[in-house]
C-alpha cells in the first residue's frame, strides 16, 4: 500500500510535467503541422535559467532563508524569459519558412534544437557541468499518509502543474484569442480570410507553449535538484516522452496532451516500481507503438482526412 | 510548386552546413594552447606557439570529455596532460624537440572518441595518443588507435577489456578488478558490514565491471550483496530502485557510477530515509560530486588513484605545480593525466625511434617509473599494477583515509 501511494504521488508528479512540455508540442502541431524539436530545449532552458536566478539571489548560500515569494518570482522570470526565447525561435527560424515545405521547417528544428545545446554549455552561459538547484522553497514534509511521507516541493509542483494547465484550458476555450487559435489550427486560410492576424497568433502560441515548458523547467529541477548539464541526453530522453504524450493524448488536441502527460507519469513510474526499473523507458515507447497502432489519432484525437 | 522543389534542396544543404558547422564547433573545441580551430585538419608543424624549438616538433594527441555530463574528465586530465608538456619543454624537450599538444573533444560520445582517434591518426599524424577516462569510449578510442599501429596511454580507464584490444593500448591506472576488491575489503574489514546493497548504471562498461568485481569479492570475503538495481547514466528518479533497496536493509549502498548521478543518488538516499554510508569508485573523482550531492554525500567513501592529502614528495610538487598553473586542488585524473604524459616522454627517451612499434615496446617495458599516483610498471597485459587509496567525503572535499596495497 506504502509503495502504490509512493508510485502514485510520484507518478502524478513527473506526469504533470511531461503534460506542461506536451502542450507546447502539441499547439505548435496544431497550428502549423510540424513537431518543434527545439521545444525540449526550451524546457532545459527554464530549467537552467531557474538556476542561474536563484544562485544570483543568493539562494546557493548554505544560510538562506527560502522563500514563497522568491520562487514564484523565479518561476515568472523563466517563463517570460522563455516566451521570450520562444518568440524568438519562431520569428528567426521558422517564420522565414512559412511557405516552404514541412520538410525543412522540421530540419531547421533540429538545428536550433543543437543550437541551444552548443550555446548553452559556453562559459559564459550555463558552463559544461552539471549544478545543483539551491532549494528555494522550504522542503517539508507535511505529513505522512500510510507511510508515504508527503513533501511540500511535491504538492507545489503537482499544483502548480495543474493550476497552470486549468489556465490555459480556460484561455483557449473560453477567450477571443482562444478562439482565434482554434480557429487558425482548423484552416488558416480561412482564418486570414476572416480578419485573423495569424502570423501573431502563431507568435502569441509558441510564447504560450515555452513559457508553459519553462514552468516544467523550473518544477523539474526543484523536484530534482541536481541538474544534468545542459546537453546531456537525459534532457532529450524527456522532451522525448513528453512528445509521446502529445502523440498518445492525441497530438494537436490540448486536452489530450494533459491527459498523455499524466498517463505516461503512470505508466513509466509503476512499470518502474512493479515490473522492472531497467527498462523504464521501454514502457513508455511501447505503450507508443501500441497506440500508433490501435487508434493512430491518439486517445482523445479525431481520426481527419487529409486535405489534398 | 515549382519553385517549391528548387527550394528544397538548397535549403537542406543549409541546415545540414548549419547543423554540421554546429557539431564541429562543439566536438572538436582545441583547449587553450592547442593549434586551429574547428576548421582544424592544420599539419603538425602549424600550430606553433611553443618555446625554442631546437629540431622541429613532437605532436601527441588527446581526446576527452571536454564538454558533456563527465566534463571535469576531460578537462581535469588535459590540464594535467598540458602541465607535463610544460614541463617537459622547459627542460628541452623529448630528443630536441618540442612537444606538441592536440586535444579533441568527444563530448563522451563513443562515436565522437572514434572520429576523434581517426583525425588524430590521419588528419594531424600524431606520435602517440592520451586518452580517455571512461572504459566505454577508451574502448572506441583504442580499437582505432590499434588499426593505425599507433600507441595509446588511457590515462583512467579501469575495465580490463580496455587494455585487451591489443599491443598497442596501455593503461597507467589499477583495474576494476582490483579496485572492486579493494572497495570490498574496505566496507568488510574496516566498515565492518555483513550486507550491500548495489545501485549501477547498466549504460556503462565501467559500472558493470566494478559492480561485478566487487560483488565477487565481498561475497569471497563472507559478505551478503542483498540486492542489485540498475539506471542508467542521467536518470533522474531513483526511487524504484531506493524503495527496494531500502527494503533489504544493508550496511553500505554501494554506487559504481560516475559524479553526477552519485551526487543525485545521494540526495535521493538521503531523502528516502536511508542512512548508511555510500561507497563508490574512481567515477566519484570530481569536485562536482559535493557540488551536488551537498550535505547529502558527506561521510560517504569512494576509491580513488591518489589523494592530494598523500606526504610523498611527488604528490606534494605535483600538487603545488598544478595549483600554481590553475588554482585549484588537482583530482585524481589530473594526477593520472599528468602519470600518462611523463611516462609516455620517458618512454619515448629510451626509445630508438618514435615510430609506432618501437615506441609501443618502450612503453610496455616501463618498470619502477615513479608517478604521482604510485609506480608504474606495465604487466604483460599492459596494465599498471598499483596501490589505491580511500577518501571519504567530509566538508565537501575528499579526505584520506587508508592506502590499500595490491595483494602479493
Amino acid at each position: 500500500m506504502t509503495k502504490f501511494l509512493q508510485t502514485l504521488m510520484d507518478g502524478v508528479a513527473v506526469g504533470s510535467l511531461y503534460a506542461l512540455i506536451a502542450l507546447g508540442y502539441t499547439m505548435v502541431y496544431g497550428i502549423l503541422q510540424f513537431i518543434n524539436f527545439a521545444h525540449s530545449d526550451v524546457f532545459v532552458l527554464g530549467a537552467w535559467i531557474s538556476y542561474t536566478l536563484a544562485v544570483g539571489l543568493g539562494y546557493a548560500a548554505a544560510d538562506a532563508e527560502p522563500s514563497v515569494l522568491a520562487a514564484v518570482g523565479i518561476l515568472l522570470a523563466a517563463m517570460a524569459a522563455c516566451g521570450a526565447a520562444g518568440f524568438t525561435i519562431e520569428r528567426l527560424a521558422y517564420r522565414p519558412l512559412r511557405r516552404a515545405p514541412r520538410l525543412n521547417v522540421l530540419i531547421t528544428a533540429i538545428g536550433v534544437s543543437l543550437l541551444l545545446q552548443n550555446v548553452g554549455q559556453l562559459k559564459w552561459f550555463f558552463g559544461t557541468q552539471p549544478q545543483r538547484m539551491p532549494s528555494v522553497l522550504a522542503d517539508r514534509v507535511l505529513g505522512s499518509v500510510a507511510g508515504v511521507q508527503v513533501h511540500l516541493v511535491d504538492l507545489i509542483g503537482a499544483g502548480t502543474a495543474l493550476a497552470l494547465m486549468l489556465v490555459l484550458d480556460r484561455l483557449i476555450f473560453h477567450t477571443r484569442l482562444g478562439r482565434a487559435m482554434r480557429a487558425v489550427s482548423h484552416d488558416t486560410t480561412v482564418a486570414a480570410l476572416m480578419g485573423i492576424n495569424v502570423d501573431a497568433v502563431i507568435s502569441f502560441t509558441f510564447v504560450l507553449g515555452s513559457s508553459l515548458a519553462a514552468a516544467a523547467g523550473f518544477l523539474y529541477a526543484m523536484k530534482y535538484p541536481g541538474l544534468n548539464q545542459p546537453a546531456h541526453a537525459t534532457w532529450v530522453l524527456l522532451g522525448l516522452k513528453a512528445f509521446v504524450a502529445a502523440v498518445i493524448g492525441g497530438i494537436g488536441n490540448v486536452r489530450g496532451a494533459m491527459l498523455g502527460g499524466i498517463l505516461i507519469g503512470f505508466i513509466e513510474l509503476f512499470g518502474a516500481a512493479y515490473l522492472s526499473p531497467h527498462l523504464r523507458d521501454i514502457y513508455v515507447f511501447s505503450i507508443l507503438i501500441l497506440v500508433l497502432l490501435v487508434r493512430p489519432s491518439g486517445i482523445l484525437g479525431r481520426a481527419v482526412a487529409e486535405k489534398v | 510548386m515549382n519553385s517549391n522543389v528548387t527550394r528544397i534542396p538548397t535549403t537542406i544543404a543549409l541546415t545540414l552546413a548549419l547543423v554540421s558547422g554546429l557539431s564541429g564547433c562543439g566536438g572538436n573545441k582545441p583547449a587553450e594552447g592547442g593549434a586551429g580551430a574547428g576548421s582544424a585538419a592544420s599539419p603538425a608543424g602549424g600550430g606553433g606557439g611553443g618555446p625554442k624549438p631546437a629540431g622541429g616538433t613532437i605532436l601527441i594527441g588527446h581526446y576527452g570529455s571536454m564538454t558533456g555530463s563527465e566534463a571535469t574528465f576531460g578537462q581535469s586530465t588535459d590540464n594535467g596532460i598540458r602541465l607535463a608538456v610544460r614541463e617537459r619543454n622547459a627542460a628541452g624537450g623529448v630528443k630536441g624537440k618540442t612537444i606538441e599538444l592536440k586535444t579533441y573533444d568527444d563530448q563522451g560520445k563513443a562515436q565522437e572518441a572514434g572520429t576523434a582517434v581517426t583525425r588524430l591518426i590521419t588528419d594531424d599524424r600524431v606520435t602517440a595518443i592520451l586518452g580517455e577516462v571512461a572504459s566505454t569510449l577508451s574502448l572506441a578510442g583504442g580499437r582505432v588507435a590499434q588499426q593505425y599501429g599507433v600507441p595509446m596511454i588511457s590515462p583512467s580507464s579501469t575495465n580490463p577489456a580496455v587494455t585487451q584490444i591489443g599491443d598497442m593500448v596501455f593503461r597507467v591506472c589499477f583495474l576494476d578488478s582490483f579496485q572492486g576488491w579493494v572497495e570490498a575489503k574496505f566496507a568488510r574489514e574496516t566498515l565492518k558490514a555483513g550486507k550491500a546493497a548495489i545501485l549501477y548504471d547498466q549504460s556503462q562498461a565501467y559500472s558493470k565491471g566494478l559492480k561485478d568485481y566487487f560483488k565477487k569479492a565481498f561475497e569471497y570475503q563472507g559478505g551478503i550483496v542483498t540486492t542489485e538495481q540498475a539506471y542508467s547514466g542521467g536518470d533522474q528518479d531513483f526511487s524504484a530502485q531506493l524503495t527496494t533497496i531500502r527494503a533489504t536493509k544493508p550496511d553500505v549502498l554501494f554506487v559504481p557510477g560516475y559524479y553526477t548521478d552519485a551526487g543525485n543518488v545521494s540526495i535521493q538516499v538521503r531523502k528516502l530515509g536511508i542512512t548508511v554510508p555510500m561507497l563508490g569508485g574512481d567515477g566519484w573523482d570530481s569536485t562536482q560530486l559535493a557540488a551536488i550531492g551537498k550535505d547529502a554525500i558527506e561521510g560517504s567513501y569512494y576509491s580513488n588513484h591518489y589523494s592530494f592529502q598523500e606526504e610523498r614528495p611527488e604528490v606534494k610538487n605535483f600538487v603545488e605545480k598544478y595549483k600554481a598553473d590553475y588554482g585549484r586542488v588537482p583530482d585524481g585524473l589530473a594526477a593520472l593525466g599528468y602519470d600518462a604524459a611523463r611516462l609516455l616522454f620517458d618512454a619515448m627517451d629510451r626509445a630508438e625511434s618514435l615510430e609506432g612499434k618501437t615506441l609501443g615496446a618502450a612503453i610496455a617495458a616501463t618498470k619502477g617509473f615513479k608517478g604521482v599516483t604510485g609506480i608504474i610498471s606495465m604487466d604483460e597485459n599492459r596494465d599498471a599494477k598499483k596501490s589505491a587509496v580511500i577518501v571519504q567525503m567530509k566538508g565537501g572535499i575528499p579526505v584520506y583515509v587508508t592506502t590499500i596495497e595490491p595483494p602479493q
